[in-house]
């Protein structure tokens, strides 16, 4: 399609691409085990982590990186990444009004309030900088309930008991080559808890920063939900613009115990880098959860950033009647890959799994959905779900689907329904027709394509979506 | 002044020139039907006059409320009052039929310098709308078209015409495809909405329609021009002879 009106329109400026001007402590480029030794000196931890993380270090050394996604990049130099970097504070915080001013007003810049008394009511939000988790609000009301939620630094200290018992049980520090590498250096993240039998009253929200450059972001997230506990969890992310591209390799550890339900949102808005491919935050990130018995995992991922994302966040539906979902939007625009979807391993009998992906595609964009269905001998009676949509605007994207599907017993069902179009001149037509201008159209349109996936995120963050979508998809049609 | 003034407008589809010098005046409280055989350049007109972008326009003018209507982009002439009901209704799948008629309507308010309105009084705006077609409340949460049958679909044009309220409605082919219900429904809610300041123009194959839709003229396109044009009674004729005789004299040029 050519329109004029399109054609003159460039490329919105990426609003969160800013730098906060922080004295950071960041320590020199580089990894070793002595780097690895002062990550974890830095943290005051204690001997056994330190352990977990050298054994991690070693491991990752005889590791490869993967090269199986269906994207392209230059070789990743991994001596020339800062691996910790913190704003510089002269003392531990007592409270969030001690916090750098700066710091807070970033957040602020970024709509994320740290004030308590302007925060969106019902979300608890974790702020993560660079490498270290810069407040928590909300803790103490969440701590009535026995709920835990704080920076994974804290929790080593104060719960070292349950980080020892659940770290590394869903994605071991030996899964693959960036969680392992995740393992050695990851420097801070969320924890939570949920005890047996708790609602979490409200939605639980982690917000991450990449500002000091050169450095790579390792966080690590762990959620655990006892026993017919509930949780809602969302994590947002932005990145200063910068000419090189940033590492960002997280690890996501979800625990659902028996009976509890832990429902995980992402809406993810990385720094995409330029139109050239320039710059941009690789996304390389392990996400996956374990439910037990009659538990619960959902998934919901936005992925509208990052110059490259390559992640799968998945369920191991260990025990009977399990439950898992995975509801994704991936956009690309630009030059942007993506190489994403999710791996639904069903162990325990009659468990149940849903994936709904919409991959849109624009610009030059190239869009991969890879899934992986397995149904073990002893999933019996167990079903899936999948459907895959692709949208194509305009004629120099690409969209692709790669679906395993492996089932090893005979009781199974397993489903999987594609589709791809192409956003059509006809249909644009028809809403400007209707008054609506070529941007409101395709942001009308696609919206309705991914309608779906958006009933599944919580009210404000899927308000937050549809515009972060509107914004990702300017000036796609050329 | 004329609300519509076309002067020997031409246009093309890519390589092909489909329209061939087509004049026409509209004058507000006019309705005029467009006539003619297969493939004469009557949905082409329909087309261009809102600006589909697989025309391009290789001659003449059109004046719409004495502005260049064809400077103008095609959310633009809607917003002015231009209306298209379309031969084949596009579907939007997820995008339900209250979202997609509030955003139309907002468009148009926002072009007149109105306020938009909140989704709580569109409810009361769509009930009067509705009786128009004969609809009850629950055709707003079925998503635009999707899975619509044929009579559905062209039923929603003119409810989404009676949302927009426009001075120009151009109907493409709306009686095609509907059986004799539908096509009752859908002419008198054409006929609810005509006003003396509005005008119509009806695209049809067939006279049908124009016994609900009575026409003041009806013109007949061969060949991408208007060879002949008469009052109501010229389309009982059309539909008496068929359109082969006018061919012909289109062929001979003998037609005035």
């Amino acid at each position: 399609m050519t329109s004029p009106s399109v054609e003159s329109l460039v490329q919105r400026e990426y609003k969160y691409g800013f730098v906060t001007d922080i004295e950071a402590d960041s320590i020199p480029k580089g990894l070793s085990e002595d780097v690895v030794r002062l990550i974890s000196g830095k943290k005051d931890e204690p001997a056994w982590l330190l352990e977990w993380r050298l054994k991690a270090y070693r491991g990752w050394l005889k590791m490869t990186e993967p090269h199986w996604p269906n994207v392209t990049y230059k070789p990743i130099d991994y001596q020339n990444v800062i691996y910790y970097s913190a704003p510089k504070n002269k003392t531990k915080l007592a409270s969030l009004d001690d916090a750098d001013p700066k710091l807070i007003e970033t957040y602020q810049k970024l709509g994320i309030p740290l004030n308590e008394q302007k925060l969106l009511a019902g979300v608890a939000v974790d702020a993560i900088f660079d490498s270290v988790s810069v407040g928590t609000t909300y803790k103490a009301r969440l701590m009535e309930q026995g709920i835990i939620f704080c920076s994974f630094s804290e929790a080593v200290r104060e719960h070292p008991e349950l980080v020892q018992k659940y770290l590394g049980s869903v994605v071991p520090a030996s899964d693959n080559f960036f969680a392992a590498l995740n393992s050695a250096v990851f420097s801070d993240g969320s924890f939570v808890y949920v005890p047996k039998g708790v609602r979490c009253p409200m939605e639980l929200s982690t917000y991450f920063r990449i500002n000091t450059a050169e450095t790579g972001q390792f966080e690590r997230t762990l959620i655990v939900a006892d026993e017919g506990a509930y949780v809602s969890y969302l994590e947002g992310c932005t990145a200063p613009k910068r000419d090189e591209n940033q590492l960002h390799a997280a690890v996501v550890e979800l625990v659902a115990l028996p009976g509890a339900t832990i429902k995980y949102s992402t809406v993810q808005n990385w720094y995409a880098g330029d139109e050239h491919g320039v710059g941009g935050i690789f996304n390389f990130v392990t996400k996956r959860g374990k439910a037990m018995e009659k538990a619960k995992i959902s998934w919901t991922q936005v992925e509208t950033g990052s110059a490259i994302t390559w992640k799968y966040p998945s369920v191991i539906l260990q025990g009977d009647d399990s439950v898992g979902e995975f509801y994704s939007v991936a956009v690309v625009n630009g030059r942007q890959q993506a190489d994403t979807g999710t791996k639904m391993i069903h162990i325990g009998k009659n468990s149940k799994s849903t994936v709904v992906s919409k991959g849109i595609s624009a610009g030059q964009g190239n869009n991969s959905y890879r899934g992986l269905v397995k149904m073990l001998p002893r999933a019996s009676g167990s079903r899936n779900y999948t459907q895959c949509d692709s949208m194509l605007i305009g004629n120099k994207c690409g969209a692709h689907t790669f679906p395993y599907i492996d089932v090893q017993n005979a009781t199974s069902d397993v489903e999987h329904e594609a589709s791809t179009s192409k956003i059509g001149e006809d249909q644009i037509f028809y809403c400007k027709q209707r008054g609506l201008n070529t941007e409101n159209a395709i942001s009308l349109i696609v919206n309705g394509f991914c309608k779906e996936v958006f009933k599944e995120l919580p009210m404000e963050f899927a308000v937050e979506a549809q515009k972060l979508l509107g914004v990702s998809l300017e000036g796609s049609v050329g | 002044m004329s609300m519509l003034e076309i002067r020997n407008l031409s246009a093309s589809a890519g390589e092909r020139e489909i329209l061939r010098g087509v004049s026409l005046t509209v004058n507000a409280g006019e309705v005029h039907a467009i006539m003619g055989p297969n493939g004469s350049g009557k949905s082409t007109l329909a087309q261009v006059l809102a600006g589909h972008p697989s025309y391009t326009v290789t001659g003449g003018e059109v004046t719409y409320e004495g502005e260049d209507l064809l400077d103008l982009d095609p959310e633009e002439r809607a917003q002015k009052g231009v209306f298209l009901a379309f031969q084949y209704p596009v579907e939007i799948p997820g995008v339900t039929n209250a979202y997609f008629l509030r955003a139309a309507y907002n468009e148009i308010r926002k072009a007149k310098g109105l306020e938009e309105v909140d989704p709580m009084d569109f409810i009361d705006v769509l009930e009067e709308k509705l009786k128009v077609v004969e609809w009850g409340p629950e055709i707003m949460s079925r998503f635009v078209n999707a899975g619509f049958s044929g009579g559905e679909k062209k039923r929603n044009e003119i409810l989404q015409m009676a949302v927009m309220e426009p001075k120009l409605a151009i109907l493409d082919e709306t009686d095609s495809g509907l059986d004799i219900d539908a096509l009752r429904i859908v002419a008198s809610g054409v006929n609810r909405l005509r006003r003396p300041e509005n005008a119509t123009i009806v695209v049809t194959h067939y006279q049908r329609l124009l016994n609900y839709i009575v026409p003041d003229f009806v013109h007949v396109l061969v060949g991408g021009r208007i060879v002949k044009s008469g009052g109501k009674e010229l389309a009982l004729e059309l539909e008496a002879r068929g359109y082969e005789w006018i061919e012909d004299l289109a062929g001979t040029g003998a037609i005035a």
